[in-house]
């Protein structure tokens, strides 16, 4: 396991600089969803990424929950305008999930049980940025909050951190997620408040 | 349990500001199941970047709106149709 800390740089940024453009703070975790909230058993949940090629990988829950995993304390940033800072989960990295992923797309498509999507670029999950998180704050990450499992992309905007992360679908073209084509930026970075498609 | 959604009342005020007919009082048809009847029967979830509107048979979406500074953004694919009530009028084919 490695355990180590983002959001915290030695000396403790002030909070004012962590907090993007147009945010306020949040002390709370408020709950957002654009519709029923799905429980899936454990015994049938899966995680899958489905290459460009037609390739499948898949990981049971006991798979998933067995691969070394992360706690990233991190700063969060929902597009309703609330930060929260120094949020701590545990997770699988997305480096440990593409170790034995071949592949040269340069696009995600993120989808969750229930129907979410949402894309980014592949990129943006590598290299330490982005894990599959199932605990959060030292419990088990509930269903209101995404549970069993959610992916979690801090650096751009929350909604890009799906809910109940079903699998990542690989793709040689971009295709936009479910706010992606309604209004939302397609990418939705925070420190340079990309809100909207026109942002 | 508290439920997580509105009912379609909730569409009837940010609706207002795109169309002069009150849409609440429209009958919609969903494109997933069929199912049709009115707008303020839908679940509308606001907890979230913008309006969802979802069928109370299959909770497929019917309807999303987001509403930015200067646009809104209204997604009707999970409806086949909105009937939309309207004074009596003429229809496309010509007078009645
Ligand atoms: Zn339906």
């Amino acid at each position: 396991m490695t355990t180590f800390t983002r959001g915290f740089h030695g000396r403790r940024r002030g909070e004012d600089d962590r907090l993007p453009p147009g945010q306020y703070l949040a002390e709370d975790f408020p709950v957002l969803s654009a519709g029923p909230t799905p429980h899936v058993p454990l015994d049938r949940w899966e995680f899958t990424i489905d290459t460009e090629a037609g390739q499948t990988h898949r990981w049971t829950w006991q798979e998933l929950t067995a691969l070394p995993y992360e706690e990233p304390v991190v700063d969060i940033h929902c597009v309703t305008s609330w930060s929260k800072l120094g949020t701590t989960w545990r997770g699988v990295s997305l480096d440990v999930l593409f170790e034995d992923v071949e592949s040269t797309a340069d696009y995600a498509l993120v989808y969750s049980y229930g129907g979410y999507t949402t894309n980014l670029p592949l990129d943006d999950l590598m290299d330490g940025k982005a894990w599959i998180a199932y605990r959060y704050d030292g419990e088990d990450l509930t269903p209101s909050h995404g549970g069993p499992a959610r992916l979690l992309v801090p650096h751009l905007y929350f909604w890009k951190s799906a809910k109940w992360v079903h699998g990542i679908r690989l793709l040689t073209e971009d295709w936009p997620g479910f706010w992606e084509t309604a209004g939302y930026h397609n990418y939705g970075d925070p420190w340079r408040e990309q809100r909207y498609a026109d942002d | 349990m508290q439920a997580d959604y509105l009912d379609g009342n909730a569409l009837a005020g940010p609706l207002a500001e795109i169309f002069a007919a009150d849409v609440s009082a429209a009958v919609s048809r969903c494109a997933a199941c069929g199912q049709t009847g009115p707008v303020a029967s839908l679940r509308v979830y606001d907890r979230a970047p913008g309006l969802v509107a979802r069928c109370p048979g299959c909770e497929e979406v019917v309807l999303r709106l987001v509403r930015s500074p200067d646009s809104a953004w209204l997604d009707l694919r999970g409806a086949v149709t909105l009937r939309i009530p309207l004074r009596d009028g003429t229809g496309p084919g010509g007078q009645r």
